[in-house]
């Protein structure tokens, strides 16, 4: 059994799990998959790349980012039986223009990085919000290193 | 980038004293162009005329074998001069723009009997020369050449030092501009002194280095593929996160961490308070010239004066940059209380205003020194910074003093009886808390700092911490015409942050309109990136309105985390929905409210991870004083405008969904459900 109390304009309620259990009735707006204003996840209810996705940290701003779209891109819109094959080329310019700036990609980012893009999208279509909201509250939203995600 | 200034500087005198003896050489001598081989008979003139006797024959010829001898000398020193031309050029046309080489060719074939200093050359060819960072080349290029040719002209000189000796003729024209521009650009310095490190234009130009301008930089970045983003600050630093200056680097085992400013994330891994290193930047002299754009910083620079008319700024050094976008992320600066201000020099020499890197070095640094430091101010910085020193204070026996107007630490923030209990957290983290405490004066005696309050309480110490709040910084609204907010301070910019048609102010400094919380400015870091991050997508033409809502986080001791969202100000009516506690979430209170006896235990039991089973549940009332986890609602007009998950993490997405929705809820304990307190 919960206990309310009133201090003054403040209500202060106690719950035990039990009193949690029961499913809630608060009734919630429905979302709208096409509002203009929400933020979004790595792909854009277009079909299209969301570059400013915080999933992706730097890497579509930094010195690499062209190397980085291009290869992206291509490997985003490949209709390859193995998806990416057919971008050796861009994947390959990217990797030597990491390469140039150790510091901002380390080199065991190299396996990561075309790995996060495998894994950015699969995960895309089932955590597409909850991925930018994540990056909204950590602490730290900005990461050199786009393991994290 | 500064490396090389101060050694072309350092050049530049000698250079200049190099070339002036030359001038002065050729003046004495008569000589005129080294260059010329038609030079030998000038130099043969001074011999007698003809009537070649034995003794004159052997003259001739030696005077003749000599003046061979020296211009083969020369010869061979100029191509020894020009293969290391080359070798300078190969490198700098990595960096040079094409359009600046044809230039230098054009502005090279004026006459070189430019007799005038170099600063009267540089005027001329400056109208010639488009403005970009290649600006100097050019004027440089007719500049330097009444300097080269005297300078290879008599052999003798061959002290000169080897960047002012390259030849002009010798060698290409358009190459021969840029190396010699370096040294040579720096005599004529007075006149453009910035030009050489200072862009004249930047399509998109970011006032300020912190936070809201990373976050924009990146976000234009992200998407104007090929941005030019330059960002002007009057720090010495590239842009880093505040954060950690009051909470994680305090907590750094890393003695040195005061130099490397590096910290412990949630997630474990380390990382620097920059957001990139130096390699991500790119110099601002080649920002025009990049092939794929970047952002480039100036740092220590400070923008004095706005012309929105002509789209340009000014800087304290007095040059222009015009811009096609611009942000204004300036900010703010810690308030001080005025009490501290008319107190005088002494004192203010032991205050400490928090904010920068600086300040946080200064302060880790006092705090090893002095035996005692006060924090005045019981908000966000001073309690962090307070539970920061404290903790350190166990270690070093530092007294550590934290004194506010309010009744509890966070006051204005969280509601009374919250506010009481975190007081009492703070207290453990080795705090004095003088609450209600209302600073009279200050004075200093005997290298002390005393506080007299007004309530009659006198407090002695070492140092004080200032954590008032910030002043947002405004500087520019005079000159640009932009409006301040009177309410909120600021800035006042519309739903999309616009101030004006290509004007955005973002971060600390912007007063911004909130659809959904209204009119507000906010000062908080997840603020920054949001709102840096929605300026840059409207300076790429998004047009959308602030709508994702930002939060903030604070931790006060072990016992005292808590995320926020929204308008979160104690004298709001609030609904506070908190899990009763069970021995699991807090072991060592239950068992010290209990009394139960079993104190040693309840120590021991600190790290132990299994529930004290032992304990019988307690009364309500010593639960009612025991708030580890919960949900606390902020109601304006029965609507939720603001949520504090108190203890609980991972559930934001859910408050945000709350806040944004601005429904009216009839029981709030139904909404609380949906945050599933009691898990993990």
């Amino acid at each position: 059994m919960s206990s309310v109390r009133q201090e003054g304009k403040d209500k202060i309620i106690f719950v035990t799990k039990e009193d949690h259990e029961t499913p809630s009735s608060a009734e919630l707006v429905e979302e709208d998959p096409n509002d203009p204003y929400e933020e979004r996840g790595l792909i854009l209810p277009n079909g299209e790349i969301n570059w400013n996705c915080p999933c992706l940290g730097g890497m579509a701003s930094g010195p690499c980012g062209t190397e980085f779209k291009d290869a992206f891109s291509c490997f985003h819109y490949s209709k390859e039986e193995v998806k990416g094959s057919d971008c050796l080329e861009q994947f390959r310019a990217m990797q030597e223009c990491m390469q140039r700036y150790p510091e901002l990609y380390p080199q065991e980012d190299e396996k990561s990085s075309s790995k996060t893009s495998q894994d950015s999208t699969e995960e895309s279509g089932a955590n597409s919000t909850s991925a930018s909201e994540q990056d909204s509250n950590t602490s730290q939203p900005d990461t050199e290193s786009t393991a994290e995600s | 980038m500064l490396k090389c200034r101060t050694v072309w500087k350092k050049l530049a005198p000698l250079a200049r004293s190099s070339s002036t003896l030359c001038r002065q050489n050729v003046k004495r001598t008569g000589l005129n162009n080294g260059r010329i081989p038609t030079c030998v008979p000038a130099a043969n003139m001074s011999t007698g005329p003809g009537g070649l006797g034995g003794d004159n024959l052997k003259y001739t010829i030696m005077v003749g074998a000599a003046c061979v001898g020296s211009l083969t000398y020369a010869y061979f020193l100029l191509k020894g001069d020009q293969k290391r031309y080359q070798e300078r050029i190969e490198e700098i046309t990595t960096r040079s723009q094409r359009s600046s080489k044809e230039e230098a060719a054009t502005v090279q074939s004026e006459p070189p009997a430019v007799e005038a200093t170099q600063t009267e050359a540089v005027p001329e060819s400056v109208p010639e020369a488009a403005p970009s960072p290649e600006e100097p080349s050019p004027p440089a290029a007719p500049a330097e050449e009444p300097a080269a040719p005297a300078e290879a002209a008599a052999p003798s000189e061959t002290t000169a030092p080897p960047p002012a000796d390259e030849p002009v003729v010798e060698a290409p024209p358009e190459e021969a501009a840029t190396p010699v521009a370096a040294p040579v650009v720096e005599e004529a310095a007075d006149s453009t002194p910035a030009s050489l490190k200072v862009p004249s234009h930047s399509p998109y130009l970011l006032i300020g280095g912190g936070t809201a301008s990373f976050a924009a930089a990146r976000s234009i970045r992200a998407r104007d593929p090929g941005a030019r983003v330059l960002i002007v600050t009057d720090e010495p630093d590239l842009p880093y996160m505040r954060p950690p200056l009051s909470k994680e680097l305090w907590f750094s085992d890393d003695p040195s961490v005061t130099e490397t400013l590096r910290f412990k994330q949630w997630n474990g891994k380390e990382r620097s308070i920059y957001f990139q290193p130096p390699s991500f930047y790119i110099n601002s002299e080649e920002l025009a010239s990049a092939e794929n754009g970047g952002v480039a910083v100036l740092t220590g620079k400070k923008v004095v004066h706005m012309d929105v008319r002509g789209n340009k700024v000014k800087l304290d050094d007095d040059t222009e940059i015009s811009y096609d976008k611009c942000l204004i992320a300036t900010g703010g600066v810690p308030r001080n209380l005025q009490v501290i201000e008319r107190a005088g020099e002494e004192v203010m020499k032991k205050t400490t205003l928090f904010r920068k890197i600086e300040d946080f070095k200064s302060l880790d640094n006092v705090s090893r020194n002095a035996k005692s430091i006060t924090i005045i101010g019981g908000g966000f910085l001073g309690s962090e910074l307070a539970c920061a020193l404290g903790r350190r204070s166990t270690e070093s026996g530092l007294e550590v003093i934290q004194m506010f107007p309010e009744k509890g630490n966070m006051g204005k923030v969280l509601p009374e009886y919250l506010s009481n209990w975190t007081t009492e957290k703070v207290k453990r983290e080795g705090v004095k808390v003088i609450a209600e405490a209302l600073v009279k004066s200050v004075t200093c005696k005997d290298d002390k700092l005393e506080i007299h309050l007004k309530d009659g309480r006198l407090v002695k110490t070492d140092h004080i911490v200032a954590a008032v709040g910030l002043e947002p910084n405004v500087d520019l609204a005079k000159s640009a015409g932009l409006e301040v907010d009177s309410d909120f301070g600021g800035y006042r910019v519309n739903a999309e942050l616009q101030a004006r048609s290509n004007i955005w102010v973002a971060g600390d400094a912007a007063c911004f309109y909130d659809i959904r919380l209204g009119r507000r400015r906010v000062e908080h870091h997840d603020h920054a990136v949001v709102s840096g991050r929605l300026a840059g997508e409207n300076m790429t033409g998004a047009s959308k309105p602030y709508w994702h809502q930002s939060m903030f986080w604070s931790d006060l001791g072990p016992d005292v985390g808590y995320e926020a969202i929204g308008i979160v100000d104690s004298s709001l009516p609030t609904v506070g929905v908190f899990a009763k506690a069970t021995a699991k979430d807090t072991p060592k209170a239950a068992t010290e409210k209990s009394g139960t006896g079993i104190r040693s235990e309840s120590e021991t039991e600190d790290t132990a991870t299994s529930p004290v089973a032992s304990v019988t549940p307690l009364p309500p009332v010593a639960h009612k004083d025991d708030y580890g986890k919960g949900v606390i609602f902020y109601l304006r007009d029965k609507v939720v405008v603001g949520i504090i998950l108190w203890n609980v993490f991972n559930r934001m997405p859910i408050a945000r969904k709350i806040i944004k929705d601005g429904e009216e809820h009839a029981d709030l304990n139904e909404v609380a459900k949906l945050f599933n307190i009691h898990e993990d």
